[in-house]
């Protein structure tokens, strides 16, 4: 079992099916694994699927989205045929979650150190009185100044930045080997966004926790992932190292989104918009769903459906031109 | 003086908005113990001494962490707060005109075009609305003048039947800025328009902004905490912190030599999309602190890397450091040369 990636998701279709209607595909068709310590992004923008992506590993659907396809693998294991209460076994221990909001994740009416100390008590099997030592070591690590104080207090009584702290030292509080986090940073200042995504680096980087990584901004996902993968309207577009990608893009989107976000470094470089939207994805485009707002689409693009396939090494993408759009651009 | 890059003064536009020791408090409730103790009352000071002025054609941007008190000026440049105290100087004004006369000269986009638009009014009934209601063109021509406005923010005529509901992101916030500029304001005051919108969107609605400064020469106080952004549309910047601003300077100026411990702090934090070395030298610890208990001396002083002892005890007001250029720190002049920005490569 030792070359089965950590975690592999194969074909994976999430959608809401309702009585006497279509069903509407979310995401469609996506693979992609991410192999023990790695640390993998999905950027896309709102709608794109990326969340749903990776509720979908936690087992945190929303009610009505459905998986209809597919597998997800959990160190060679399907999570899907895996009976709910080893599945359930699994989150928390070894699969923990970091969501956008934590005023929102967390419990109101539970003091953060019993919130922290639930999972090893119940993972672990640790006494109470462990558990609240762990929690509290927890809180150190996450630099929480003055933990065992600040265990006592409720998440209304902390800043954002502590709240997002007490989250992360909850998720990784069984020593998961994944982890997901949706848009962890977005909620947070810039000075405060630095400084917790540093911590999760170095968190990660010494308990070998394997990150998947979902947020907007490009810039995090420089900072935090070695691998990434682009999705548009459901689908992976394009799939590679963050660096060959952000500095040689091989799918018009993933160009676009990078022409469109102002970089810091590069200050008198024009901005370029994607031109129109998103589709509807109750309606979607037969072909490629990027071909109503690509400038290099072709006749079959409106028709046939690209797969992501191989164009350099280390490198996909799901674009029929992208040997005719960036050809020359080969370093 | 240090080694200020001498920069060719800019040609001094006329100011169009002023404010002068702009402060702004709350008083807290006292909770029902306070209140039979006697315990003081506490005050939360959201702007503290506020001096920014605003020149004809410029976009000036206003950065700063939550609560350092960006969106409450902006309120009270716009006239929804009133400030506790400091003057309000408007250059287009009279003194003592009334609401509507100063609603006409500063008008506002909010950064939720989601909640800021009533979804019960149709694009057409809202902008013909507030034509009407300033009187901005004869009746006969409000439907003329409502097309003029939103072709100027890159819709079509056919939108006016429509509501708020049946637009995108984007476009709502066309639409926000066409109401905004139904009634021909000198000043458009932004806060943060663009901040809930997706990257792609983002770029066509900063165009937008820089075409209403280019081609009517628009006023625009820009807030924003996305310093790319910034960078991006701004010529001037200020930085505030914990209500007060903490330096100002043309924007090429504070990103290649900010002059304030906070300011290298805020460019060290912004995630890079090109270079992956970020300099941390200006990483600072913890959190803004509470606007209620301001720490004593340097408001920065507890999470400032290179705070002395004096930083405690003197708080220092925004005084020059350059042409143009004014920081609010005691050791502006001390700090190390700026290394953060990657070498600002060789220009193909």
């Amino acid at each position: 079992m030792t070359d089965a990636p950590l975690l592999s998701v194969r074909n994976l279709s999430l959608g809401v099916q309702r009585k006497g209607r279509p069903t509407t595909l979310i995401v469609d068709d996506i693979s992609f694994d991410v192999a023990e310590g790695e640390r993998f992004g999905i950027v896309g923008e709102s709608g794109s699927g990326k969340s749903l992506t990776l509720r979908a590993i936690a087992n945190l659907l929303p009610a009505g989205v459905k998986v209809l396809s597919g597998s997800i693998q959990y160190r060679g294991q399907d999570l899907q045929a895996m009976p709910a209460k080893s599945r359930l076994r699994l989150a928390g221990q070894e699969i923990a979650m970091i969501f956008q909001e934590p005023m929102t994740a967390l419990n109101p009416v539970m003091r953060v150190g019993e919130q922290i100390a639930e999972s090893p008590r119940r993972h672990l099997g640790l006494s109470k009185a462990a558990a609240m030592d762990l929690a509290i070591d927890m809180m150190r690590k996450t630099g929480i100044p003055d933990p065992a104080h600040r265990a006592q207090a409720y998440p209304h009584e902390l800043s954002g930045g502590l709240r997002q702290r007490i989250m992360i030292a909850m998720a990784l509080s069984c020593s998961p080997k994944l982890l997901l986090c949706d848009e962890p940073t977005t909620a947070l200042d810039v000075t405060v966004q630095h400084q917790v995504l540093r911590l999760l680096e170095q968190l990660c980087e010494d308990t070998r926790t394997a990150l998947v990584f979902v947020t907007h901004d490009l810039g995090v996902v420089n900072q935090t992932c070695r691998e990434l993968g682009v999705m548009y309207a459901g689908e992976i577009v394009e799939r590679g190292r963050v660096k060959d990608v952000f500095a040689d893009p091989r799918h018009p989107y993933t160009k676009g989104l990078l022409d469109s976000a102002p970089d810091f470094d590069q200050p008198d470089r024009e901005l370029v918009a994607i031109p129109g939207f998103a589709p509807n994805l109750a309606d979607r485009p037969d072909g490629c769903p990027f071909q109503p707002r690509c400038a290099f689409a072709v006749e079959h693009c409106a028709t046939t459906r690209p797969r992501l396939e191989r164009v350099l090494p280390g490198r996909e993408a799901a674009c029929f031109e992208t040997g005719r759009i960036f050809e020359g651009a080969t370093a | 003086m240090t080694d200020v890059t001498a920069q060719p003064e800019v040609t001094a536009q006329p100011v169009v908005l002023r404010v002068a020791n702009i402060s702004k408090e709350y008083q807290l409730g006292q909770g029902l113990f306070g209140r039979f103790g006697g315990a003081k009352k506490a005050s939360l000071k959201a702007l503290d001494g506020v001096d920014l002025e605003l020149r004809r054609g410029e976009v000036l941007a206003l950065v700063g962490e939550s609560g350092s008190g960006k969106s409450t000026l902006a309120k009270i440049l716009v006239g929804a707060l009133k400030p506790t105290g400091g003057d309000i100087d408007e250059a287009e004004l009279a003194a003592g005109a009334g609401r509507l006369e100063r609603s006409r000269h500063v008008q506002m986009v909010f950064q939720d075009p989601y909640s800021s638009l009533n979804p019960r009014i149709s694009v057409g009934s809202m902008l013909a609305g507030l034509l009407r209601l300033h009187r901005v063109v004869p009746n006969g021509e409000v439907r003329a003048e409502s097309i003029r406005l939103l072709n100027r923010v890159g819709l079509q005529e056919d939108v006016l039947h429509a509501y708020p509901s049946q637009f995108s992101g984007g476009q709502r916030q066309r639409l926000a800025i066409a109401r905004a500029l139904a009634v021909r304001p000198d000043v458009l005051v932004a806060d943060e328009p663009v901040s809930a919108l997706d990257v792609s969107v983002q770029a066509t609605i900063l165009e937008l902004f820089r075409s209403l400064q280019d081609e009517l020469g628009l006023s625009i106080l820009f807030i924003a905490h996305n310093l790319a952004v910034v960078q991006h549309l701004s010529q001037r910047v200020a930085v505030m912190y914990l209500g007060r601003i903490v330096e100002v300077a043309d924007t090429a100026d504070i990103f290649s030599n900010p002059r304030h411990p906070y300011t290298r702090a805020l460019i060290d934090s912004i995630p890079r999309m090109s270079a992956d070395s970020v300099t941390d030298q200006f990483e600072v610890e913890g959190e803004p602190p509470s606007p209620i208990n301001v720490p004593s001396g340097c408001r920065f002083h507890p999470r400032c890397p290179v705070a002395i002892d004096r930083c405690r005890t003197e708080d220092p007001g925004l005084s020059p450091v350059g042409p143009g250029h004014a920081s609010a720190c005691l050791l502006a002049e001390e700090l190390p040369l700026y290394r953060g920005v990657p070498a600002l490569k060789e220009e193909q």
